[in-house]
């Protein structure tokens, strides 16, 4: 909080300074009689006579000829591309429609989101674990999660899915057992669990967690100090200085990078295909496979994909905005209204 | 007259760094005690150890004759739970030097958090007395306000506010108006001598020694760890006994050194 106010208010008190300066310059000229009050308009017209005859007043805006130039440029490209890909005979444009809502596709589109949304969970949970044994103080704790972050950052994740997809090639049975003996709770064969869907949940889950982890770690060390310092001088109990001070403050500067993160996943999902993961872009090869349409499907896989981004984008912008209070000396704006604001000046 | 805070032979060691090195101090209820020296002196971090923000090496502190922060067992001082801790810290206000008021949470927000959550006192009750306390502050039009939209005295009355919603009989202030612009440190100042005559125990770390020495009842004075020199605030002002209290009232009160500091 001190870091925002501060500086916030020292600038302010600076102006002001400057203001107090201007005034007692603008003041001590006044009273010398050789220096012309540059407030005194009727003084200077008389003596700048000579030179301000017949001289408009008013600057006219500044034009940006260049600029449009360039937009004319750019708008006209697209347009071409736009028009070359609308016109070329080789995409079955009728197909495109067609496939767009199709049950296949669709089926394919709830599997992509459900798999992004678990893995998300997964991610958040294992996450904050992660993140919270790196901050423990405690050197074992820390080195484990360092290690986790190690090893699941370190290996693509296409490696990854591929190892949980063939788990059962190394570990045919999967069984729950008392550690370090030989009694067995309960076991399952390592297919029946470990579905291809279930494989695909835990490999993106477990990989994305290793970067929520970073995420949220640094969310959680970007709240000052003096947060928990008053929160304890108050007494308030150790949860409630988690959730009602510190996380609301952390959640602020987790959201924006976590919300790229989940983006970024989303579409990651489509590494699944790999394993016959059941999601968008299986279904898509699917269909081509069949049809040999193979771009008009891509094209309907790309802009399910498109829609699904857009519709998290705008509801990331949403909570960023909400958790963006106090944090401004003016009414908050979102961030669509200052783009437009800028394009239209 | 009753004592509220008690120290006694208080060490603090940061590493091998030794803060604090054996302070002895009493504070009666009613009294303002201003404590001065300069930076580096050990006096933020005694106060912080008065509410266990900071825990110490050896010795004893004694609020209302409770034992701070720890209980004998087999001859040796152990630290209490930390649900034991904030239950004793709930009798002490401490207003910090740069505010910490929670930034997400209105004016209204700061105020009744502990209440509500601590002192599990009603809604409408704690809200109430947080306006009334507002009010007091003539910052009732302030109650919606965010932190971020007040200027640096408003917080920092904010910041006594939110103290004094948890009804504390003892009062630690932190530097209050160390962050502050020159021209905002007299409503922040008017605030704590309002409390004095109210007759609330403070117990202040401050630069400000023309409001000690009008408001203080006692001055303590302590450098490089120690109490130098404590008695009776016009006494210690203006007869110093120690060199070095008068070395640190000469600098401080000379027009160059203060001109200095304002600049900082």
């Amino acid at each position: 909080m001190t870091e925002l106010t501060w500086p916030l208010s020292n600038l302010r008190s600076m102006a002001e300074s400057r203001l107090v300066l201007a005034h007692s310059l603008s003041d001590a000229r006044s009273s010398a009689t050789s220096v012309p009050d540059p407030n005194d308009n009727e003084n200077l017209a008389e003596q700048n006579i000579g030179r301000s005859a017949g001289l408009p007043e008013l600057v006219a805006p500044q034009r940006h000829l260049g600029r449009w130039a360039a937009a004319v440029f750019v708008v006209l490209m697209l347009a071409w591309v736009g028009y070359s890909v609308y016109t070329n005979p080789s995409i079955d444009h009728g197909a495109i429609s067609d496939f767009m809502f199709s049950g296949a596709i669709l089926q394919g589109l709830k599997t992509t989101l459900i798999l992004a949304l678990l893995a998300g969970l997964l991610s958040i949970a294992l996450g904050t674990v992660i993140a919270l044994f790196r901050l423990s103080g405690n050197p074992v704790l820390t080195a484990v999660a360092q290690g986790y972050v190690w090893v699941f950052r370190g290996t693509p994740l296409l490696v990854q899915i591929l190892i949980l997809g063939n788990f059962s090639l190394f570990y045919p049975e999967l069984a729950i057992v008392v550690p370090f003996t030989d009694i067995t709770l309960v076991s399952a064969d390592t297919n029946s669990i470990l579905t291809m869907f279930t494989a695909s949940v835990l490999a993106l889950g477990l990989h994305d967690a290793a970067y929520m982890a970073e995420i949220i770690r640094s969310g959680i060390q970007s709240v000052d100090k003096g947060q928990t310092e008053a929160s304890r001088a108050l007494g308030l109990p150790g949860w409630v200085m988690q959730t009602r001070v510190v996380l609301p403050q952390a959640l602020r500067v987790i959201i924006p990078p976590a919300g790229n993160n989940f983006i970024n996943m989303l579409k990651m999902t489509s590494l699944v295909a790999v394993i016959a993961g059941g999601d968008l872009l299986t279904q898509a090869q699917n269909l081509s496979a069949a049809n040999l349409k193979t771009i008009e499907l891509l094209l309907v896989a790309s802009a399910w994909y498109l829609i699904v981004v857009t519709v998290f984008s705008v509801g990331q912008m949403m909570v960023e905005k909400r958790l963006g209070r106090g944090y401004s000396r003016r009414s908050s704006r979102t961030a669509v209204s200052l783009r437009l604001r800028r394009i239209s000046k | 007259m009753t004592a509220v805070v008690v120290a006694e032979r208080v060490h603090k060691q940061y590493g091998t760094l030794e803060v604090l090195k054996g302070i002895n101090l009493t504070v009666h209820k009613g009294e303002v005690v201003c404590v001065l020296g300069p930076s580096g002196s050990g006096k933020s971090t005694f106060l912080r150890c008065i509410n266990q923000l900071e825990d110490i090496k050896s010795g004893h502190i004694f609020v209302h004759d409770e034992l701070m922060g720890h209980k004998p067992s087999a001859g040796r001082l152990h630290r209490l739970s930390k649900r034991a801790i904030n239950k004793q810290r709930q009798g002490i206000g401490m207003v910090f030097q740069h505010f910490n008021l929670f930034p997400h949470m209105t004016v209204l927000q700061n105020l009744m958090l502990a209440p509500v959550k601590v002192g599990k006192v009603p809604k409408e009750a704690a809200k109430s007395y947080a306006m009334q306390l507002l009010d007091n502050m003539k910052l009732a039009d302030k109650a919606h306000s965010y932190p971020a939209q007040l200027s640096g005295g408003q917080q920092q009355r904010v910041g006594i506010a939110r103290a004094l919603a948890m009804k504390p009989d003892l009062m630690l202030f932190d530097e209050p108006t160390s962050a502050l612009d020159p021209e905002l440190v007299g409503e922040v100042l008017e605030v704590l001598r309002d409390l004095a005559n109210a007759g609330m125990t403070m117990l202040i770390v401050t630069h400000e020694v023309a409001f000690a020495r009008e408001v203080a009842d006692t001055v303590v004075f302590m450098d490089q760890g120690v109490v130098v020199e404590a008695g009776d605030a016009k006494e210690v002002l203006e007869h110093p006994a120690e060199e070095r209290t008068k070395e640190f009232l000469r600098r401080t009160l000379s027009p160059t050194a203060s001109a200095q500091k304002r600049t900082d």
